[in-house]
């Protein structure tokens, strides 16, 4: 067990250092979340929608849409130089192949949501208050969960044509739950609202995390059993 | 012919020939529906299309829970005929979303006063369709059969968990809010000649899906079939 999560840090690891020392996917996600929140302000009527009303759905749209164009990164990588013939070469078992890109999946759409929601704050007036803890609570488990999904369709869309095109298809069905749940959980935290008031959607948020992360683990072995 | 080509041929006729016989009886349904249940009271003529709407939704269900199913055990078994079968599924499967999320508006602005409405159960079937849409556009983008088969039975299976997680996040959503008042859907208790209509209709949109399915699956056994001969060559 101590040895599987060992693993599971290297090949996560070595996945973020690759990318801290490139930034290319870093700095592009980034820039395409700020991209689309001043996108989003124009794409209001001054006169007639607060800028607060459309807060919590412009923050998820963003979240949700930077997120998905990370995802093609992890195994795209591994396409170069039949880098993943090695690692499925290794005695890495598949398991731990799917938590290391799963950690590391994380840490990036993570590093990308830790960037956007300063600029959101900022370019949309929002007065977070005591809000905080509570929307970083309901961030990491939205995204949990479709990460996992995301993790698992990459490694299979990469071996397409049209990666680009197929992933955002065959994923953002399955993005439907938690951005609803995370949208009604954040327009009522920024209304001031207290978070235990929310449990419902926290409890449903939760479940389609441990559903989907189990089911992502357990089939995504398959995907490489040649 | 080999004799692998021949029996995928006695299949597909077979399903056509059931698909003959559904199709005799979606017209039966017709005539039953129009001229022999009486109109209800407050929807009129418009409630008829439900004897199409329904059944068609059952069976899109069933194809879509199938495809899910065969998945599962494709990647248990590693049969290829599972994985025909749920292509065949998935293609009869969306024929039949289709069916629904045109007569549903049809009916919905007459009695809803709106084409469209995000009741749980209409975004429920929109994503199953897209699912489907989805489905079958990563299959037609893998062209090695033995990696479509695995990584599609994969996307049917995670398609298969999302199912009750849609349905609970849209009915949470909706319920949160009030409920329209006027236009509601209300759910008259139905009189046994409806009932009657209805469940023929179930029945004969069951054997169109079953004859359907079992033609496009003996088409797809011929496909491997002849794939497998020119490997062969």
């Amino acid at each position: 067990m101590a040895e599987l999560a060992r693993l599971i840090a290297v090949l996560a690891a070595k996945d973020l250092r690759v990318e801290v020392r490139s930034r290319t996917a870093l700095v592009s996600a980034t820039v395409f979340a700020a991209l689309v929140l001043v996108v989003f302000n124009f794409a209001r009527d001054p006169a007639s929608v607060a800028p607060e009303t459309l807060a919590p759905s412009v923050l998820w749209v963003t979240f949700t849409f930077a997120a998905m164009l990370t995802f093609n990164r992890g195994f795209a990588l591994e396409r170069e130089n039949a880098a993943l013939d090695g690692l499925l070469l290794s005695p890495l078992p598949r398991g731990a192949l799917f938590f290391g890109k799963y950690l590391a999946n994380l840490g990036f759409v993570a590093t990308v949501q830790a960037v956007t929601l300063p600029l959101f704050v900022l370019f949309f007036n929002v007065g977070l208050g005591g809000a905080l803890p509570g929307l970083v609570l309901v961030t990491a488990l939205a995204t949990a969960g479709f990460v996992a999904v995301g993790t698992v369709f990459s490694a299979i869309v990469v071996r397409t044509r049209f990666a680009d095109l197929m992933l955002p298809v065959l994923l953002l069905p399955f993005l439907v739950p938690p951005i609803i749940g995370a949208v009604q959980v954040t327009t009522r935290l920024l209304a001031g609202r207290p978070l235990s008031e929310q449990v419902t959607w926290l409890r449903f948020l939760g479940v389609y995390d441990i559903a989907f992360i189990t089911l992502c683990a357990l089939v995504f072995p398959a995907l490489f059993d040649e | 012919m080999t004799a692998a080509v021949l029996h995928a041929h006695r299949i597909a006729r077979r399903g056509l020939l059931l698909t003959g016989l559904a199709l005799a009886g979606v017209l039966g349904v017709y005539w039953l529906a129009l001229a022999l249940t009486p109109i209800e009271r407050w929807q009129g003529a418009a409630q008829k299309i439900l004897y199409l709407h329904a059944p068609a939704a059952w069976a899109g269900m069933l194809a879509f829970s199938l495809v899910g199913l065969a998945g599962g055990l494709y990647l248990w078994l590693r049969d290829r005929r599972l994985d025909v079968f749920a292509e065949a599924s998935a293609e009869v499967g969306l024929m039949f979303g289709a069916i629904v999320l045109t007569t549903g508006p049809l009916w919905g602005k007459p009695v809803w006063g709106a084409y469209w409405t995000w009741d749980a159960r209409l975004t429920l079937t929109l994503f199953l369709v897209f699912l489907f849409v989805g489905y079958l556009g990563l299959r037609g983008a893998l062209s090695d059969p033995e990696e479509r088969a695995r990584f599609s039975a994969v996307v049917g299976i995670l398609g298969l968990l999302l199912v009750p997680f849609v349905h609970l996040s849209v009915y949470l959503f909706r319920t949160q809010h009030p409920k329209p008042v006027l236009l509601k859907p209300s759910a008259p208790s139905m009189p046994g000649d409806m009932l009657r209509t209805l469940l023929i209709s179930v029945g004969v949109f069951t054997l169109l899906y079953v004859g359907m399915v079992t033609a496009r699956y003996g088409i797809g056994l011929m496909r491997e079939a002849a794939r497998g001969a020119a490997d062969a060559d």
